[in-house]
């Protein structure tokens, strides 16, 4: 039994030690927020946040998650997680949708390091992929939610 | 994709005369559910997902529940494209329902109901950009419809004349200050509604509202119906299905196409924890486990020997000698188009030549290719994103050796598809319903894909290489052009083969046998090949390659002829090609084509039909060194009655995207036979440094709509291949970019 710390709460796991956190997260604890891309941290589906840094959960084994705070979509929220997600719903962010999981927590570990990002923060923290090549409206959601931030 | 009438075994004609709209019965708490069929035959309908109900729940086309909530069921996949709020928006529209009462469920089960009228009517099916052409009549009757029963009833109750009643944003009301939403009068309105359709005269024609009066259709403000649940991680897609007792499998597929098992050993592979069986199915071993990484892990402890005697084994660079070779041959060539005499014309004037390749290429969409199967209580359930429900019911009901009415399929939405799910062997269906058999139906099996199966396993776009010739007159008028197209089909040996015509398979040629310009001689060639890579439509079909050569040579010429390429195109668009002119004149002023820009910056122009829209598309690109950059695409797009223009803008950006993934940088190639790119590393694909600026111009139209899921993707590729021939002088004819050296030739 391993014992993570996932969105706030302790939680049990019977899961083998060399499991990635993702697959932890979607079939051990049934948390499908969290999707699965590539398996290989190239996509950035799979993103969390441990210790509030975004995190490609994919390469991440269950036994290396522990003593961290972990937060998945799920459970993102606050002044951050808020913006973010008007940001995304007020410009229509959403294509198929799948990455955008990954894309929302990547922008909210982003904008809550650095509150004004410009183009080039965004690009080098945004590189997650959007197959719907949504990045446009990314890119605008990310100011957007910096804007509301600030506000 | 193309008209699919008469692709189904059995001919649904015969009950067409008697069909109309038809009202669910009256249930108490049931409220209004319209769907159409023969009077008789229909039956109540029920809540989606009802396994023993003893009706069938999708016959219909939308629902009022007394919560006051309006659900649409949706004919088309929710893939991103936008349907479900589409068909929301048309149903709205018509009923007066405010729109935060709308919802949207995929729907499936009754090719008379949710038949693709775009495709015949015949055969239900999410493809070729046609969800909203196949909806636009459809689900605004069925909004009227409603609207009349619920205004019937309102005046019923009230005692009131209908004529004196308002319905305003979901509330009806009358003067003397009776009210009521639609939801309260939901289970009235069902009472009377089959009563009214009975007495309608015809029984299909329903009073629609001028478009002039549009409230709903055209408003760009309308936030998409799956915003939210895509924001919060809610569990849509079939990845994210868990039933009790669920397993998940991974299936050990051969390393080369058309090879098959010979042997396996599955003694390392039982040893892991959580794997619960091995199984061998007709397209390879299956390793079924209680999580997804205890399958994983087995798959990776798996020995398989493969039978290869009939697998391919020739490699992309091969398979593009052999094509190269065709270019010039004589027999075995197809003619799609054939104007004029382009033998004689090619033989006088200023002639030129190009030859064009272009690569494999794998649709990629996030989520990674699966399908839950369930067999239990006599039927089976398949959760999926059903692109072509009818054909995988038909799989699914095989496999399980039950009749068809025996399937339920679950329409989740897909992450991506980009025509990938439209499969007609069903193939995660197929395999999903093979291993659940194969462990003797004991449990639901979740079939996973990983990313690695997604890449290699096929399907692709095809490799084509392309043939152009073109001879211009003295005035540097285009007299002759010829296109050879060397490359598979899609659609022969699949259930669409009926729409191969004279060895000419329709996708192969679409794009380039309808050039719009006037071009006295002109002909099309096809010389279809024999690969055993299995291919696939890959968003926006042959256009992905037909409008790239066509595009990039009519701007070579118009370089040959010493003119604008704009204005060298518009003098080829006749006055039959209203609708080409001005998406070209729209950009052209849009994008201040013409205007200075800064040092080392060039633009690029290309047009493109495709799926009955029309796109022109201006590309502003740099170069630094090799680096080439796109900085900014003005796009401009008709494509009819602009039902959601922000969904259109969405599809137009994200159109550009895929497409300019694909050009600078995607392929798909063999080795051997065997699939060189196994995951995103190899197979690289557009990031957010790379995401031009997309500016989009709808033109107004009065049009019936057209797609929009494609026609931003074809010209691209060719814009930006126009942008760089002007700023270097490169000719761009091998794709992708990242084979070339992209400056001064």
């Amino acid at each position: 039994m391993l014992t993570l710390k996932i969105n706030g709460k302790a939680v049990e796991v019977d899961a083998e030690p060399d499991t990635p956190l993702l697959w932890v997260l979607r079939d051990h604890l049934g948390m499908t927020g969290t999707k699965y891309g590539c398996g290989i941290a190239q996509c950035g589906a799979c993103t969390v946040h441990v210790d509030g840094v975004a995190t490609r959960s994919c390469q991440l084994p269950v036994e290396g998650a522990t003593g961290v705070e972990i937060t998945t979509i799920e459970g993102l929220g606050g002044k951050v997680g808020e913006a973010v997600r008007t940001a995304w719903q007020k410009l229509q962010v959403v294509q198929c949708g799948y990455c955008q999981s990954g894309q929302i927590m990547a922008a909210a570990a982003l904008l809550a390091e650095n509150r004004k990002p410009g183009d080039a923060d965004i690009d080098a923290a945004m590189t997650n992929i959007c197959r719907c090549a949504t990045y446009q409206r990314i890119r605008a959601a990310v100011h957007h939610a910096a804007e509301l931030l600030e506000a | 994709m193309l008209p699919l009438a008469n692709l189904l075994p059995e001919s649904m004609a015969s009950a067409t005369s008697r069909r109309r709209f038809l009202v669910g019965a009256a249930v108490a708490g049931a409220g209004l559910t319209i769907g159409f069929g023969v009077p008789g035959v229909v039956r109540a309908a029920g809540p989606q997902g009802t396994p023993d109900t003893a009706v069938q729940p999708f016959e219909a086309y939308l629902r009022i529940a007394p919560d006051n909530t309006v659900t649409v069921l949706a004919a088309h996949l929710e893939m991103g494209q936008g349907p479900y709020t589409g068909i929301a928006t048309l149903v709205a529209e018509e009923l007066d329902a405010d729109w935060s009462q709308m919802r949207a469920e995929g729907a499936w089960g009754n090719p008379k109901l949710y038949g693709n009228l775009a495709w015949g009517g015949n055969v239900q099916g999410t493809g070729g950009s046609t969800a909203m052409a196949s909806s636009f009549m459809r689900y605004r009757k069925a909004g009227a419809l409603a609207r009349s029963m619920l205004v019937a009833a309102a005046a019923k109750e009230w005692r009131v004349p209908a004529e004196e009643i308002k319905v305003e944003r979901g509330v009806l009301s009358h003067p003397s200050g009776k009210r009521a939403t639609m939801g309260e009068l939901a289970d009235a309105a069902a009472r009377i509604g089959e009563e009214m359709l009975a007495a309608m005269q015809p029984a299909t024609e329903v009073p629609l509202k001028d478009p002039g009066s549009f409230r709903l259709i055209g408003d760009p403000s309308l936030p998409r119906l799956d915003n939210v649940a895509k924001t919060t991680g809610a569990p849509v897609f079939t990845i994210d299905v868990r039933l009790p007792g669920m397993l998940t499998a991974v299936v050990a597929h051969p390393p080369r196409f058309g090879g098959k098992v010979k042997s396996f050993d599955a003694s390392e592979a039982r040893k892991v924890k959580g794997v619960v069986d091995v199984v061998e199915i007709p397209r390879g071993v299956a390793v079924v486990a209680e999580t997804t990484w205890a399958a994983i892990k087995g798959r990776n402890a798996l020995k398989v020997e493969w039978d290869e005697s009939g697998a391919e084994r020739r490699g992309s660079d091969r398979l593009l000698a052999e094509y190269k070779a065709l270019l010039d041959r004589a027999d075995g060539v197809a003619v799609a188009r054939n104007d004029g005499d382009v033998e004689a014309a090619l033989g006088s004037g200023k002639r030129l030549e190009a030859v064009f390749e272009f690569p494999y290429l794998a649709h990629a969409a996030l989520e990674p290719m699966n399908a839950v199967a369930w067999k239990h209580d006599g039927i089976v359930e398949v959760w999926g994103g059903h692109q072509m429900p009818d054909l995988y019911q038909a799989v699914a009901a095989k496999i399980a050796e039950l009749p068809p009415d025996k399937v339920r399929l679950h329409v989740m939405m897909a992450g991506g598809s980009f025509g990938r799910r439209a499969t007609p062997d069903a193939d995660v269906i197929a395999e999903a319903c093979s291993i659940a058999k194969a462990i003797g139906w004991k449990a639901p099996v979740k079939l996973q894909w990983t990313r690695e199966d997604d890449m290699t396993a096929g399907r692709y776009r095809p490799i084509y290489v392309h043939k152009l010739e073109a001879a211009l007159d003295d005035e540097g008028r285009l007299a002759a052009w010829r296109q050879r197209i060397v490359g598979q089909s899609i659609m022969k040996g699949s259930p669409f083969s009926a729409f191969v015509k004279n060895g000419v398979d329709p996708t192969s040629v679409e794009g380039a046998s309808n050039l719009p310009y006037a071009i006295p001689n002109f002909r099309v060639e096809l010389v279809t090949t024999d690969v055993g890579v299995p291919v696939l439509w890959w968003r926006s079909v042959g256009s992905t390659h037909t409008a790239y050569a066509a595009e990039v040579f009519v701007d070579e010429l118009a370089h040959a002829a010493g003119q604008d390429p704009i204005v060298f195109r518009l003098a080829m668009l006749g006055d039959d090609k209203p609708r080409h002119r001005a998406v070209l004149e729209a950009v052209r002023d849009a994008s201040g084509w013409g205007s200075p820009l800064p040092e080392g910056r060039a633009r690029g122009v290309a047009l493109a039909e495709s799926f009955d829209s029309y796109v022109a598309q201006v590309a502003e690109v740099s170069l630094e060194g090799d680096r080439l950059r796109v900085h900014k695409v003005t796009c401009a797009v008709d494509c009819g009655i602009a039902i959601n223009p922000d969904v259109i803008k969405a599809q137009m950006q994200g159109g550009i995207g895929f497409g300019l993934g694909a050009i600078l940088k995607g392929e798909i190639t063999l080795d051997g036979g065997r699939v060189v790119q196994t995951n995103f590393d190899g197979y690289d694909v557009l990031r957010m440094s790379e995401m031009p600026e997309v500016e989009v111009h709808i033109v107004r139209s009065g049009e019936p709509p057209t797609g929009v899921g494609e026609p931003g993707v074809p010209p691209i590729g060719p814009a930006v291949a126009n942008a760089v021939m002007a700023l270097s002088g490169k000719r761009m004819h091998v794709l992708p970019f990242s084979r070339s050296d992209l400056r001064s030739a």
